[in-house]
């Protein structure tokens, strides 16, 4: 049996190829990720280590409000410079000790006006410490010695195109300030910058006014130990000399937390790699399941005369499922080696990206084989069991007749698809409306999964009528009319081969109906309430907001024509002990005038210096009250308590939060991050745009734009990961068109008399190539159509769910279904191009003499 | 020998000196060896012989489904050798038509659509007349909307045939049409055949290994070894199987 097993195998080996490279794709994606992110997360490792390499203790204060990585940089509580002396006095174990600032935001002017912008990286500002064994400066250049003097990484000076010299611009806590550069330093080992970072450092005070907002206060101090006093048993002591409120760790501890918390941004990256990759081999098990089942149907005499030679049905179902194991197997090692390929790749992409981070070398973590060899093996043996319990029932006198497989009715599998679907249906409804709590995401993909594999099934049953009346676009030439007839001749096969092209499609529209619904939403509702002819704003591309100059606000508002100006603050901050986003306007009025509040209680339109306002929605869940009293603590300074004094109506676009603006000082970023221009009746915004223009000319990461390139730009930012996700998913319709070609190789093979006697009758190679290129087309663009019809059923079922979240209108993207049905043609096309040039080589005598 | 035939310009089908050898060396084989043969215009001639003698490589060759080593092959005023495959096309499309000796129908398509293929395929319409006559000779009349798998093997043969018919190709080509039927469907399939070219002066070449279905023929070219032997004109079932155990005795006596 084994034998006969792998004589089958080889041969089929071209079909099982094509079958097998779905499996291979999804593996890669799997174990690339694993390895991207292992090679990365070992990278930061690195970095840190080395960066905390000649630090034994570093003492810093607790953050007055925890920010996660991915909602841009934590800042750190500054330490009262005093503790130094305290440490070097008071420590014996300690040798040492420097207070370092070292705080995000420092973004330098280029030579071209623009700011050197990061895509991830902090931009640190710090105070110059003196060269070391891991910090050099570059030759002919010298440490700040003056307060308008700074020195640079070599990374940033290289972004930046400046040089020893020049006057530069830098944008700090305050507005621009002009700098002479006067070096350049690099890494041990000559490199450019640490893992991407851009540095600026300044003289000690300035470091500490412009990064920290206050004077004498330092970010952390680092301690060096005496000699012979290990690093842990100096933390102790320093620890127990400061007390509690400070956090004691040894470099190492520090360099682990560091690394730690970007790793956990690494592990989400991680999660939506293995996302696309679950989508990729769902697709993939369609393939394979057709392939087997095509081969199954076409071995029909040849099992069955196993059969009649005294095989058992279940040494027939070994015999499928080993050849399964054997393709999993190989696409196994192939994906992992393709994975390792690909991880490495988009490591040293992700390294240029970053700014030259030096990558440690390639590793493959278990966890990349594991999950290769069980994700190929699982996937395969798992599609491969349907197709195996229909070959076990194959009767023995099948090898004695030539049995014309009777069309089996659709009953069975309609029913399963119609009690699936509605599994899924249901899933998805729990999971949209909320009612799954903490599974909600699971139950939602869950719902999904069993809704694409529910409709799959039904596919066979749909695709009749569709089939049909599609080909009918074709049927006007013969060879157009037979390829329809083709297409409708096997259900299942035509079904499946277009379900597998369904999944891509369907996620990528219902993505798009997703997005596009949320950014008509978010238009509608700006170009309703917004009441300001003019917005000051800039594009973010890291973590951090763009921001301007406060000063801009009341030149503004001085230009003639000009009626309200409010410049809008926002930080994290923690607000009666809960983390919360909080605005602070420079305008109050502005709530009402250019955004359209209406207050609910209280009074919105003036806000004292201890007064706070609410949105109904915070107001409601917070259980607050005009009058009562709150506690608010920024990202710096303390805790403050203010009281509310009104409570306005909210909507999509209002703050939660709104605190005066004296509260911004201690935001995480105390200047402005949006303005809003109103003219007065009568004023003109070409007469004013350019005045606003030339006062941002010191504040060059904004630009004044009207209020519908505005909304358009804000939108524009949901753009991009639309993006991503239609070339991620983008891998799932390749593997689709492998199907359609595998299916289209494997029916010509089973006409090939049936194509000889067509020939034989007259039909040219041209029309028999037309004839199969029909046959692809119609399977793609039912498949295609499936995903639309699929895909705008989910997104629209999410948009309906987010309702209460602002996302009202449902948008239906036609142009881009236009543009899917026609890549669908196209993919059929280009999928018909091999078994079409097969079909048109068949040799007419061959054929009609077969047998 | 060489077959006499009829006047010279009749000839819808003719070969000259045909030679059809396969491999080289030690390993070759001579399926036909200096055949020459002409089809007179509104005949049935059937090729006889005995397995490997040559038959079916005759007629693949005269039909252009196969090339020829050396010598030529005309159908018509065609010059069939060294036609490309467009020509080759043309040719079947428009003067040749073929019933085999089975899978013969396409089976998405209804026993009507069968029989209007090749005309279709070519972009003409059928004579509505003649069209009329042929499905009425078939006698498939109330069958034209059932599938190939709807019809019993004699009923798939005749819709077969009537697709050769229906187009007037200048030539029928029949490889064993009877070869998977029982006697009754065979012997109507064979009639019909005979009447078509009786009443509407259709040219058929059949080739077959059944004395009976022979019988049916005007005239009967023998082949052995890849040579013609033979030929009987106004066959009858015995003639042509005297003829046959003539031509099997030499090869019993080499023995």
């Amino acid at each position: 049996m084994f034998r006969a097993t792998w004589k089958s195998l080889l041969a089929r080996k071209v079909r099982l190829l094509l079958s097998g490279l779905a499996v291979v794709l999804g593996v890669m994606f799997v174990s690339g990720a694993f390895v991207l992110t292992d090679t990365l997360g070992r990278s930061f490792d690195a970095v840190f280590a080395d960066g905390f390499s000649d630090i034994d203790v570093t003492v810093t204060a607790k953050p007055k409000v925890a920010v996660s990585e991915h909602e841009g940089e934590q800042v750190a509580t500054p330490v009262p410079a005093s503790l130094v002396e305290q440490v070097k006095q008071k420590v014996p174990a300690a040798a040492d000790a420097k207070g370092v600032v070292n705080a995000d935001g420092a973004r330098l002017i280029g030579s071209n006006g623009k700011v050197v912008t990061s895509f991830g990286p902090p931009q640190l500002g710090e105070n110059w410490l003196g060269e070391s064994d891991l910090v050099q400066l570059r030759e002919g250049t010298r440490a700040p010695r003056a307060d308008d003097e700074i020195v640079v990484n070599a990374a940033l000076a290289e972004a930046a195109k400046v040089k020893v010299g020049d006057r530069v611009g830098v944008l700090t806590l305050e507005p621009k300030k002009e700098f002479t550069l006067v070096g350049i330093f690099g890494y041990s080992g000559g490199r450019d910058s640490m893992g991407g970072v851009n540095e600026v450092a300044f003289t000690t005070p300035v470091a500490q006014r412009l990064m920290l907002g206050k004077p004498d206060t330092f970010s952390s101090i680092t301690v060096t130990a005496a000699d012979g006093v290990s690093p842990e048993k100096l933390r102790d002591d320093v620890a127990r000399e400061l007390g509690g409120s400070y956090e004691v760790k040894t470099g190492k501890q520090a360099a682990a937390d560091q690394a730690a918390s970007l790793k956990e941004g690494l592990s989400f990256f991680n999660k939506v790699l293995l996302g696309f990759a679950a989508v990729a081999l769902l697709v993939g098990t369609f393939l394979i399941l057709n392939t087997f089942s095509i081969i199954v149907a076409q071995r029909t005499r040849e099992l069955a005369l196993m059969r009649a030679i005294g095989a058992s049905g279940r040494q027939i179902i070994g015999s499928v499922v080993l050849e399964a194991v054997v393709i999993g197997l190989i696409a196994s090692v192939l994906g992992l080696a393709a994975g390792i390929g690909v991880g490495a790749l988009l490591a040293y992409l992700f390294g240029k990206l970053a700014g030259g981070l030096t990558l440690a070398g390639l590793g493959v973590p278990p966890a990349a084989v594991i999950g290769a060899f069980a994700v190929g093996l699982v996937i395969t043996v798992v599609a491969a069991l349907l197709p195996a319990l229909r070959a076990s029932r194959i009767p023995p006198i099948a090898a004695m007749q030539d049995v014309a497989t009777p069309d089996r009715p659709l009953t069975r599998v309609t029913v399963s698809g119609a009690i699936v679907t509605a599994i899924g249906a249901v899933l998805l409804f729990l999971g949209l409306d909320g009612h799954a709590g903490d599974n909600t995401l699971a139950t939602i993909l869950g719902g999904v999964l069993f809704a694409f594999i529910g409709v799959a099934l039904l596919t066979p049953l749909i695709s009749r009528p569709v089939v049909s009346l599609l080909g009918a676009l074709f049927a006007w030439s013969v060879p157009g009319k037979l390829g329809r007839l083709n297409s409708g001749r096997n259900p299942r096969r035509t079904a499946i081969t277009a379900a597998a092209l369904m999944v891509g499609i369907a996620l990528v529209t219902g993505v798009t109906v997703i997005l596009d619904s949320a950014k008509g939403s978010i238009s509608a509702l700006a170009e309703d309430t917004i009441k300001a002819e003019l917005v000051i704003a800039g594009a973010q591309s890291g973590p951090r907001p763009p921001s301007f100059d406060p000063t801009v606000l009341e030149k503004a508002a001085a230009i003639p024509g000009v009626q309200l100006v409010d410049g809008e603050y926002g930080d994290m901050a923690t607000v009666n002990g809960t983390r919360t986003w909080v605005a602070a306007s420079s305008n109050v009025a502005a709530l009402e005038r250019i955004f359209g509040g209406k207050a609910t209680a209280g009074d919105i339109s003036r806000l004292g210096p201890d007064q706070m306002l609410f949105s109904s929605d915070a107001a409601k869940s917070r259980k607050v009250s005009v009058g009562d009293r709150v506690t608010v603590q920024l990202s710096r300074g303390e805790a403050r308590t203010y009281t509310v004094s009104g409570i306005y109506q909210s909507s999509q676009l209002t703050n939660p939060v709104v605190l005066p603006p004296q509260a911004a000082r201690d935001f995480a970023i105390p200047q402005p991050i949006q303005g809003f221009v109103q003219l007065a009746p009568g004023a003109r915004v070409a007469d004013v745009q350019p005045q606003v223009e030339t006062l941002l000319a010191d504040s060059p990461e904004v630009s004044v734009a009207d209020r519908d390139a505005f909304i358009k730009q804000q939108t524009s930012q949901l753009d991009t990961p639309l993006r991503m996700i239609q070339i991620l998913l983008a891998l799932a319709i390749v593997i689709a068109v492998l199907g359609i070609i595998n299916t289209l190789a494997l029916s010509v093979l089973e006409r090939t008399r049936e194509l000889g006697l067509l020939r034989a009758i007259g039909l040219r190679r041209a029309q028999t190539m037309r004839m199969i290129t029909v046959e692809a087309v119609v399977i793609s663009i039912f498949g295609a159509l499936l995903g639309v019809v699929v895909g705008t059923g989910l997104g629209a079922a999410v948009v309906q769910a987010l309702k209460d979240e602002g996302i009202t209108d449902l948008v239906l993207p036609w142009g881009q279904m236009g543009v899917f049905l026609g890549l669908a043609a196209i993919i059929g096309v280009v999928a018909a191009v091999l078994p079409a040039v097969r079909a048109a080589r068949i040799n007419v005598l061959g054929a009609i003499a077969h047998d | 020998m060489t077959a006499t035939v009829g006047p010279q310009v009749q000839a819808a089908a003719r070969a000259s000196d045909v030679w059809k050898v396969y491999g080289s060396g030690e390993a070759q084989v001579v399926a036909l060896g200096g055949v020459t043969a002409e089809f007179e215009r509104g005949r049935f001639t059937a090729i006889m012989g005995p397995s490997g003698s040559g038959k079916s490589t005759l007629m693949h060759c005269l039909a252009g489904l196969d090339s020829v080593t050396r010598g030529t092959v005309s159908i018509g005023d065609t010059m069939v050798t060294g036609l490309g495959d467009a020509g080759l096309t043309r040719l079947r499309r428009d003067k040749v038509g073929f019933i085999f000796q089975q899978f013969n129908l396409l089976p998405t398509l209804t026993a009507q659509e069968n029989i209007l293929l090749p005309m279709s395929i070519a972009g003409r319409k059928p004579d509505p007349a003649w069209y009329d006559t042929v499905i009425d000779t078939v006698g498939l009349r109330d069958r034209l909307r059932h599938r190939p798998a709807q019809l019993s093997g004699g009923q798939q043969q005749r819709v077969a045939c009537a697709r050769a018919l229906v187009a007037r190709p200048d030539v029928i080509f029949a490889d064993e049409p009877t070869g998977n039927l029982d006697s009754r469907s065979g012997a109507e399939v064979l009639n019909f055949l005979r009447n078509s070219v009786r009443e509407h002066g259709q040219t058929i070449v059949m080739v077959t290994h059944d004395p009976t279905a022979a019988a049916y023929a005007d005239r009967v070219i023998f082949l052995a070894d890849g040579q013609i032997v033979s030929e009987l004109v106004e066959p009858t079932a015995d003639t042509v199987l005297d003829t046959m155990k003539k031509l099997d005795a030499p090869a019993e006596v080499a023995h």
